[in-house]
């Protein structure tokens, strides 16, 4: 019962975030788009590439749009219900993170509901349009279990991303300060793992599937969904359960999250 | 003139001081730069068509382009915005200064600060271990630096047009929020320029845009040759003219009707 109480205080939350945004709309509107175009000019620019290569090692536009779609997704799911994570450090120095210990909820479930931004639908919409239009390009065979991967990598994908949120979040309970070099696994994950892992060079491509699993959701599913070998020679099955990962790593980065409060000092004032 | 000298070093010094930030960036550029080089390093394997650019060149086109980055006319001064918000502009009418000179200073001030304490250590440590190369040749170089002066100018009246769109509170805001992703796209800043489809290329060669990064980077690495630096300096400098002209008539006209609120 706790967690169904949890959760229907999280989507309180959010639902008073919503409102308090939707009082200036015109404003929602023009952010959403500025995104909007902010993030499709990376698509373009990878059609552009597609036009004068052909093709990315031996994939092809729709197959790589395939990933950029399911990536973009999650990031923008993430990006819009964990933003209290990301402007965390703020709290950690104005000393307004006291207020939410004094709360009988975990710190983790207020800090998720801060905030829906919903300027992320424009990245959102982008990754939608972009999946859709890969899918059709693609001419799959879907079955319902692939419909279900792609969910599951897309859900698996957000988890893994807000993780790397509380990540961040939790170092700034020692530096007091967010940090802009986790944006290179963030924003740098996205930018990476749109494209498959095993164009890149091999030490590289290993931090994006074991230290920073990112490939876990995007590169291995799709590459059951497009019914493409590995040259990782990894199995089916493997393919269908990775997206697993992203769930485990969010349930580590809580663990040290838990860990980060206990070791909480207040700034004072 | 002197007034706006002083300005331009007062703001300049002011913004150098955010080293930290600069250091943050630095890591995040070169995480970034390294990512791009390897895309590319993935496309000219995959293809033996002749390319519009070579991949060496490429390579030290990315590296410019991080260095280089908040050269970009990608944000506005923020302590204007506060100041417009805040009612704080009136202060700035009280000077004896020409308004909209003062606002360019600043600009140009905050266009090179910040580029200068990135550039500086990216640009050394790529050319240590992540193939910059040096420029094609001593008149490559010294076309490039001229052509930067140009970036320069052309960025900082870009960026003192969306300044003077602040004056109009909220239409002024939402040109900032939807101005950048197109100056960052057809800058050249993610896919160099040669790579768009040829019947686009004269399109967005005579926007302004490409006058940012392109054509000065493409003067460093040889790829326009040195004798063209005159066309590359009249785009960005015609270019620059229509946006400073563009600046003026709007700011005069925002101040005709600018109400200042509160005290």
């Amino acid at each position: 019962m706790r967690i169904l109480d949890n959760i229907r205080v999280y989507l309180r939350f959010l639902e008073v975030s919503v409102k308090s945004q939707m009082q200036y709309r015109a404003s929602f509107v023009m952010l959403s788009l500025g995104h909007l175009a902010g993030t499709g000019i990376e698509f373009i620019g990878i059609w552009v590439l597609f036009e004068r290569f052909g093709s990315l090692k031996d994939w092809a536009l729709p197959e790589v749009a395939f990933m950029y779609g399911i990536v973009n997704i999650a990031f923008a799911i993430t990006d819009a219900a964990t933003r209290g994570f990301d402007a965390f450090g703020v709290m950690v120095k104005s000393g307004d993170f006291d207020r939410l210990l004094t709360r009988p909820r975990s710190t983790a479930l207020q800090l998720a509901g801060q905030e829906l931004t919903l300027r992320g639908v424009g990245r959102l919409l982008q990754g939608l349009i972009v999946l859709v239009w890969a899918a059709t390009a693609l001419d799959l065979d879907w079955t319902v279990l692939k419909v279900l991967l792609v969910v599951f990598a897309v859900l698996g994908g957000a988890a893994l991303f807000s993780g790397l949120l509380v990540l961040q979040a939790t170092l700034a309970f020692w530096t007091t300060e967010s940090l802009e070099i986790m944006n290179t696994v963030t924003y740098g994950g996205v930018e990476t793992t749109q494209y498959p892992v095993t164009i890149y060079r091999p030490w590289f491509r290993d931090i994006f599937i074991f230290v920073v699993p990112l490939a876990t959701v995007s590169y291995f599913p799709s590459l059951a969904i497009l019914g493409r070998d590995d040259p990782l020679g990894t199995s089916l099955l493997f393919q269908y359960l990775s997206p697993a990962f992203g769930f485990v790593f969010l349930a580590a980065t809580l663990r040290v999250w838990q860990f980060g409060v206990g070791h909480y000092r207040s700034t004072g004032s | 003139m002197r007034g706006h000298r002083a300005l331009v070093s007062a703001r300049f010094r002011a913004l150098l001081q955010y080293r930290s930030a600069a250091l943050a960036g630095l890591g995040t550029q070169l995480f970034w730069g390294l990512i791009r080089v390897m895309i590319f390093e993935a496309f000219f394997v995959s293809s033996v068509m002749s390319q519009p650019m070579e991949l060496g060149d490429v390579i030290t086109y990315i590296w410019l382009g991080h260095a280089f980055l908040v050269v970009l006319p990608w944000n506005v001064d923020r302590e204007l915005q506060t100041m417009v918000r805040s009612g704080g502009v009136t202060y700035e009418l009280l000077r004896p200064m020409n308004l909209y000179n003062a606002w360019f200073s600043r600009a140009i001030a905050l266009r090179t600060a910040p580029a200068m304490l990135r550039a500086v250590p990216l640009l050394t440590i790529a050319a240590l271990f992540l193939d910059l190369q040096a420029p094609e040749s001593p008149e490559a170089g010294l076309a490039f630096v001229i052509s930067m002066i140009g970036a320069v100018i052309l960025s900082a009246a870009i960026t003192n047009l969306l300044n003077v769109a602040l004056v109009w509170v909220t239409s002024g805001e939402r040109l900032t929020y939807l101005a950048p992703p197109f100056v960052v796209l057809f800058s050249g800043n993610i896919v160099p320029i040669p790579f768009f489809p040829d019947w686009a290329q004269t399109a967005i060669r005579l926007m302004p845009f490409s006058g940012i990064v392109d054509s000065p980077f493409r003067l460093y690495v040889g790829h326009i040759p040195p004798s063209e630096l005159g066309f590359v300096l009249a785009h960005q400098l015609i270019w620059s003219a229509i946006f400073i002209v563009v600046g003026k008539r709007m700011l005069a006209q925002g101040l005709r009707r600018m109400e200042v609120q509160g005290g």
